[in-house]
């Protein structure tokens, strides 16, 4: 079976315009993104990561180079909505409860609302959220916000999920669990996912592929095709294949920063 | 309930300072009066008398207290209520006034301030004449505006409310526009990723962002709304209402009814602050805010 890429970026390039001059985030980015991907970005902090993901979600348009998503261009891929993103914030409004802010991209779908109910409580237990709809976001801890984020994004099932940092706030034990748990919605679901993240375990983990960024400008220093299988326990983190992929990924960080200097 | 004792501290210094200061400003007639009668007085019959003259030039508290109730609860003891010496009746007329005026005022603050927030080139007009407006006195203008409308036979309520509405409308305008603002980029961006319309990011976004801020401007519009109802009053000699109360009692030198015209004012205004903050907190609890 020949696979479509769900994302093609070919030379792409991205400039900001700053009071202090240009600010190069991205810069001759060249990537291809397969249906059913699981693809996590990994570097320094401004390498651009955040950057690439806003603009395969069309919140950012770039200078130069082209860019499609599902053969789109990504303002098409947009408004067809497909793809849901995930900010490094969970961005939850204050005033709707849990349940309420799952339903809001619901109901700017205009889905029927049987179905909107039925999907909340559906995600709801995806996240392990299940009898806290009713909650208002500050009665929740901030990794529950973040979990509640999450459910928002997946609700209303786009082929794409975008994630920035979804987890970057969150503790070991928590952290461990959502992973384990995204992997299996992954799974079970064919979605091609765009993960930002800044631990090497937790691309290692997750990712069919790793891309290595590094800062000024912001540019692909190496893409690590993962040779884990898709099924994957969590103790396959000690063995010694995870290892070595990790260990290439650190590599290449390093590399990126040897660069810079 | 901590926050009363401060609070009967304050109102308990301000009533002595009062006092002491009715037996400053009053001592002078009462001397004249006294040496045209050729009687020495003592001190405690000045202070007796500094409290108690027909015409102070600042009344002691309780005098004002008095002239309130005489014309307040008196009046409805009386069966009086909607006499011509009722403070309830003047206080309806002026309270109308400001009702109407903030209802009108309101409602074209939000609107102006939805038109500016979705529309670049009222954001660009708009705003600096809402700024100019507010530095005209009001007291210039509010003549012409009755004197205009006079004119084409409307008297009555309606002038005073849209001296009313032209106060009001503005603070509603400012912090309007700025809670509409209120969400940032990443909320924005959320609801672009859903593809979502301009009126659903109104409705599901900025207009719940805006509220406490509108709630904020709608306690200052009120406050304002009244400002300009009693003002409304003064001019054309007008015989109804707490502004026209204050007029007459100053041509009479009637301080005390002045001052309880204040007092009456005063009054209204905390108490229609006040319920706007209730309707706020309720609000805001059904929109589950922590309180
Ligand atoms: N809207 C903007 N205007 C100007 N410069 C920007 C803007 N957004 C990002 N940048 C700059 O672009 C570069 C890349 O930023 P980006 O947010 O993509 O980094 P990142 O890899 O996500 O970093 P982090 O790991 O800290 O989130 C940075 O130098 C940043 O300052
Ligand atoms: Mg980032």
């Amino acid at each position: 079976m020949v696979s479509q890429p769900v994302i093609r970026a070919e030379n792409l390039d991205l400039t900001f315009q700053t009071n202090d001059g240009p600010v190069h985030a991205l810069k001759g980015v060249n990537l291809t993104i397969d249906k059913g991907d699981f693809v996590s970005f990994i570097g320094p902090s401004g390498c651009g990561k955040t950057t690439f993901l806003r603009v395969v979600a069309a919140l950012e348009h770039p200078t130069g180079g082209s860019i499609s998503v599902a053969g789109m261009s990504p303002d098409e891929a947009r408004r067809k909505r497909m793809y849901g993103y995930v900010f490094q914030a969970a961005g939850l409004y204050p005033w709707r409860t849990i349940r309420g802010n799952i339903k809001l991209p619901l109901e700017i779908m205009g889905m029927p609302r049987d179905e909107q109910e039925e999907r909340v409580e559906r995600v709801l237990e995806l996240v392990d959220l299940k009898g806290f709809g009713k909650k208002y976001p500050w009665q929740l801890s901030g990794g529950m916000q973040q979990r509640a984020s999450i459910a928002r994004a997946l609700a209303f099932d786009a082929e794409i999920l975008l994630m920035d940092e979804p987890f970057g706030a969150l503790d070991e034990i928590v952290r461990d669990h959502l992973n384990e748990q995204l992997l299996k919605l992954w799974a079970a679901t064919d979605k091609t996912i765009g993960f930002v993240t800044h631990s090497i375990p937790e691309a290692v983990y997750l990712s069919t592929r790793i891309v290595v960024m590094s800062p000024r400008p912001g540019r692909i220093t190496d893409v690590i095709e993962n040779p884990l299988p898709r099924e994957r326990p969590l103790d396959i983190r000690d063995t010694p294949e995870f290892l070595e992929v990790a260990h290439r990924v650190r590599e290449g960080l390093r590399a990126g920063h040897a660069y810079d200097d | 309930m901590k926050s009363v004792l401060p609070i009967l501290t304050v109102v308990a210094a301000i009533v002595v300072m009062w006092y002491a200061a009715a037996i400053g400003m009053n001592a002078k007639w009462a001397r004249e009066q006294a040496a045209r009668q050729g009687v020495e007085l003592g001190f405690t019959e000045l202070v007796a008398d500094t409290w108690s003259q027909d015409r102070p030039r600042l009344p002691a508290p309780h005098q004002v207290l008095e002239e309130l109730w005489n014309s307040t609860g008196a009046k409805i003891l009386a069966g009086k209520t909607w006499s011509k010496r009722s403070l309830i009746y003047h206080g309806w007329i002026t309270l109308s006034a400001t009702l109407a005026g903030f209802a009108i005022g309101s409602l074209a603050g939000i609107l102006l301030a939805v038109g500016i927030v979705h529309n670049k080139a009222m954001d660009m007009s708009v705003m600096p004449w809402a700024i100019a407006s507010q530095t005209i006195p009001i007291l210039a203008i509010a003549p012409m505006i009755i004197v205009v409308l006079n004119s084409i036979g409307i008297q009555g309520l309606i002038p005073k409310a849209i001296i009313s509405a032209y106060l009001s409308f503005f603070p509603v305008v400012v912090g309007m526009v700025k809670g509409l603002r209120a969400p940032g980029r990443e909320q924005l961006d959320l609801l672009k990723t859903y593809n979502a319309s301009g009126a659903q990011t109104f409705w599901k976004l900025r207009l719940p962002a805006s509220v406490p801020y509108l709630f904020t401007s709608l306690k200052i519009g009120m406050a304002a709304s009244l400002v300009g109802a009693i003002v409304g009053e003064l001019p054309t000699g007008a015989i109804r209402g707490l502004g026209a109360r204050m007029l007459t009692g100053s041509y009479y030198g009637q301080t005390i009814q002045i001052w309880s015209a204040l007092f009456a004012a005063a009054i209204l205004a905390a108490g229609l602050v006040g319920i706007i903050g209730m309707i706020e907190k309720l609000m805001l609890r059904r929109m589950g805010v922590r309180t």
